[in-house]
């Protein structure tokens, strides 16, 4: 096997596989996830391998997907649910919230809930209202859930399984948009060498100006950094990974050599997760900043009708230009 | 019905062509989706599901308007006060709450409304569709419940959403009147439905009806059905073809000949040219419209990114313009 040409989503594929191979107590729910592999074709071909008892088609309700696999989790099970996009996640809100986040706390460390809850997000598909939605904030903001993200293949492959590995529950989230991107991906390195699960990563060094993103945008910042490599400015670009705990040692780092940071995500600015980033990295950077701390973001509306999106999502052109404003103090 | 086919078949196309960015079709559904509209007044309010775009051109309401949700203008290109219908719903089930609430403000304030809510078999599992029908009942609101039980929630079948002898029995455990309808039959489909039109109207409560259909094209033009279904089991279900069905039985009562059944094919023909023309003009779009109406009174947060975007198109152009 060893190191193979996979899309982002054949890498979660292929992920899951492995974990329901090397641990009986993986089961799989959601709605479409057996014949059909899912909307997303995520878990194709795994019910036919695996059988319906280890992949299994739900009733379409996402608050009783998420509740029995709390159930499940209580019991030793590692459920790994699949919510079908992003929009349709409020119903199991109550669960996720309320339940599988507070589990651990309320029986006093008796009960663990080792959950991974998959969750395609994030807009650039052109597709209809609900579709295309940003919540990392709502579940990051909750204590009791860890979240993270996946922006290239070799990490979906690998992330994918420490997150079923994991004690605690996890929201995965899928940037969709990627899904049909090509990466390497090493099938045979063990899991317990991996990078680990809650560390951000430099995807590329730089000198110039740090950029942190994660999920859908670190391709957009890779791209803008090589961009702004034509113009002479060298960006670093932070794959953030883990959006909680937030894993800020390599930001910490990068930004007292750059003094200047630029945070980028396709969710709204408002209370969003660059306005944690810009106070953490403010507290301890402060000397070392030559700027405020910059954000590009989506905007302060639901997520817009497909034809506009373009207007709404971070791209190049915002990302290089808030990189010129941080010289402007 | 002919025209609600021939709307459907034109939208596919047009989605074929890259018109609309996707479609749910309901061709094979056409019984549920005239013959529940025509059960309603126009003062009657309508909860549609994104399934339901020949539904709401059969109540009259512009097509071009109807398909602004797919074609990715706007996220309802009509006005529900107008035409009594709320926005085409895509979170599942959500809309069953606000026809309960609706039908009893409606018959609070001493008027006779009856609220008509659309759902399909899968999602008679969401939780909303049991609060819902539940709120109903105990506020003896008048909503009639349609589930169009065309059999999948996508690629998950029927057995896999209830162990029920039927999604009418859901309806019973909330005390509520619930029949089951041949929905490929379109004369059955409407009187049932008016039956539960008038149990409504008439003060007496929540109906729900369940149609037994078939959807004979995948999900939508994105889905691939061959990978849970099989075309034994579509070719079975075209030979209950709800069209042909009513053709037959007016065809048997001496009310349809020939030239009736040809005038038909023409308007719809035209109806569907006069869509294609419409559809084919590009639509302008204003980007700034993606800042409008997110609140009443707009905040000065959103008129600040506003004006960003603005300034940047200016630019942008200003570059077209300098090359
Ligand atoms: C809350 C929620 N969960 C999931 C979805 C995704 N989804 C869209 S349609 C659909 C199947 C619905 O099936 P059914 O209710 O039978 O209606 P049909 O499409 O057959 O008309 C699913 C799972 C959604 N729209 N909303
Ligand atoms: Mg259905």
């Amino acid at each position: 096997m060893a190191t193979e040409t996979l899309t982002l989503g054949k890498a979660l594929n292929t992920g899951l596989r492995r974990a329901l191979e090397n641990d009986s107590k993986v089961v799989i729910m959601g709605e479409d996830v057996g014949k059909l592999g899912g909307v997303f074709r995520i878990t194709d071909g795994l019910q036919k391998d695996f059988g319906d008892q280890r992949v299994i088609d739900t009733p379409l309700a996402e608050s009783g997907i998420i509740g029995t696999a709390v159930g499940l989790a209580i019991r030793g099970y590692r459920p790994v649910c699949e919510i079908q996009f992003d929009g349709f996640v409020y119903p199991a809100y109550d669960q996720i919230v309320s339940q599988v986040a507070k589990m651990h706390y309320r029986s006093g460390g008796r009960l663990n809930i080792p959950m991974v809850i998959r969750i395609p997000f994030g807009g650039g598909i052109g597709a209809v209202e609900h579709h295309s939605e940003s919540p990392e904030a709502y579940f990051a903001h909750t204590a009791g859930l860890k979240v993270v993200t996946c922006a290239n293949p070799q990490d979906a492959y690998v992330m994918i399984q420490q997150a079923i590995a994991s004690d605690d529950p996890i929201v995965f989230l899928e940037p969709k948009r990627r899904y049909w991107e090509k990466g390497q991906v090493d099938l045979d390195a063990p899991l317990s060498d991996a990078y680990p699960l809650h560390s951000a990563r430099v995807v590329r060094p730089g000198t110039d100006v740090t950029v942190l993103a994660y999920g859908p945008m670190v391709r957009t910042c890779l791209e803008a950094a090589t961009a702004a490599a034509e113009d002479g400015r060298e960006l670093e670009v932070i794959d953030l990974r883990s959006l909680s705990p937030l894993d800020l040692s390599a930001a910490y780092e990068s930004v007292k050599r750059t003094g200047r940071v630029v945070v980028v995500h396709e969710a709204p600015s408002n209370i969003g997760l660059g306005a944690e980033l810009a106070a953490r990295i403010t507290e301890e950077c402060f000397y070392s900043l030559e700027s405020p701390v910059l954000r590009v973001t989506g905007f302060d509306t639901p997520y817009p009708a497909a034809r506009v999106e373009e207007e709404y999502l971070p791209d190049l052109d915002r990302v290089l230009d808030a990189v010129d404003r941080t010289f402007g103090w | 019905m002919v025209l609600g086919r021939r709307f459907d078949t034109q939208a596919t196309a047009l989605t074929k062509q890259g018109r609309l960015a996707v479609y749910p079709s309901s061709r094979g559904q056409e019984a549920c989706q005239v013959g529940a509209v025509l059960a309603v007044r126009d003062t009657d309010w309508v909860f549609p599901t994104y399934r339901e775009s020949m539904a709401l051109v059969a109540r009259g309401i512009d097509p071009v308007d109807v398909l602004t949700l797919l074609r990715g203008d706007w996220h309802c290109g009509y006005d529900p006060t107008a035409v009594h219908t709320a926005p085409q719903c895509t979170p599942l089930a959500t809309q069953c709450v606000h026809a309960a609430g609706l039908a009893h403000g409606e018959a609070y304030q001493g008027r006779d409304t009856v609220a008509l809510a659309f759902i399909g078999d899968g999602a008679t599992s969401e939780g909303d569709f049991h609060e819902g029908i539940n709120f109903a009942a105990v506020f003896k609101a008048p909503v009639v419940y349609f589930v169009q039980n065309n059999r999948y929630a996508i690629s998950v079948p029927l057995s896999r959403q209830t162990a029920a002898p039927s999604l009418a029995y859901k309806g019973v455990g909330y005390g509520v009147p619930s029949e089951q309808v041949d929905g490929n039959d379109p004369v059955a489909v409407l009187a049932v439905l008016t039956r539960a039109v008038e149990h409504a109207r008439a003060g007496k409560g929540p109906f729900l009806v369940e149609a037994h259909t078939y959807r004979m094209e995948p999900h939508t033009n994105a889905d691939d059905a061959s990978r849970y279904r099989d075309g034994a089991e579509v070719d079975a279900w075209r030979d209950r073809d709800p069209v042909a069905r009513l053709e037959t039985y007016l065809r048997a009562r001496g009310v349809l000949d020939d030239a009736a059944i040809a005038e038909i094919a023409d308007q719809a023909e035209a109806y569907a040219a006069d869509l294609r023309t419409r559809m084919h003009e590009q639509p302008v779009v204003d980007p700034l419209s993606l800042f409008d109406h997110v609140y009443a009174e707009p905040t000065p947060q959103l008129i600040e990114q506003r004006e960003q975007v603005r300034a940047e198109l200016a630019a942008a152009h200003d570059e077209e313009g300098d090359a």
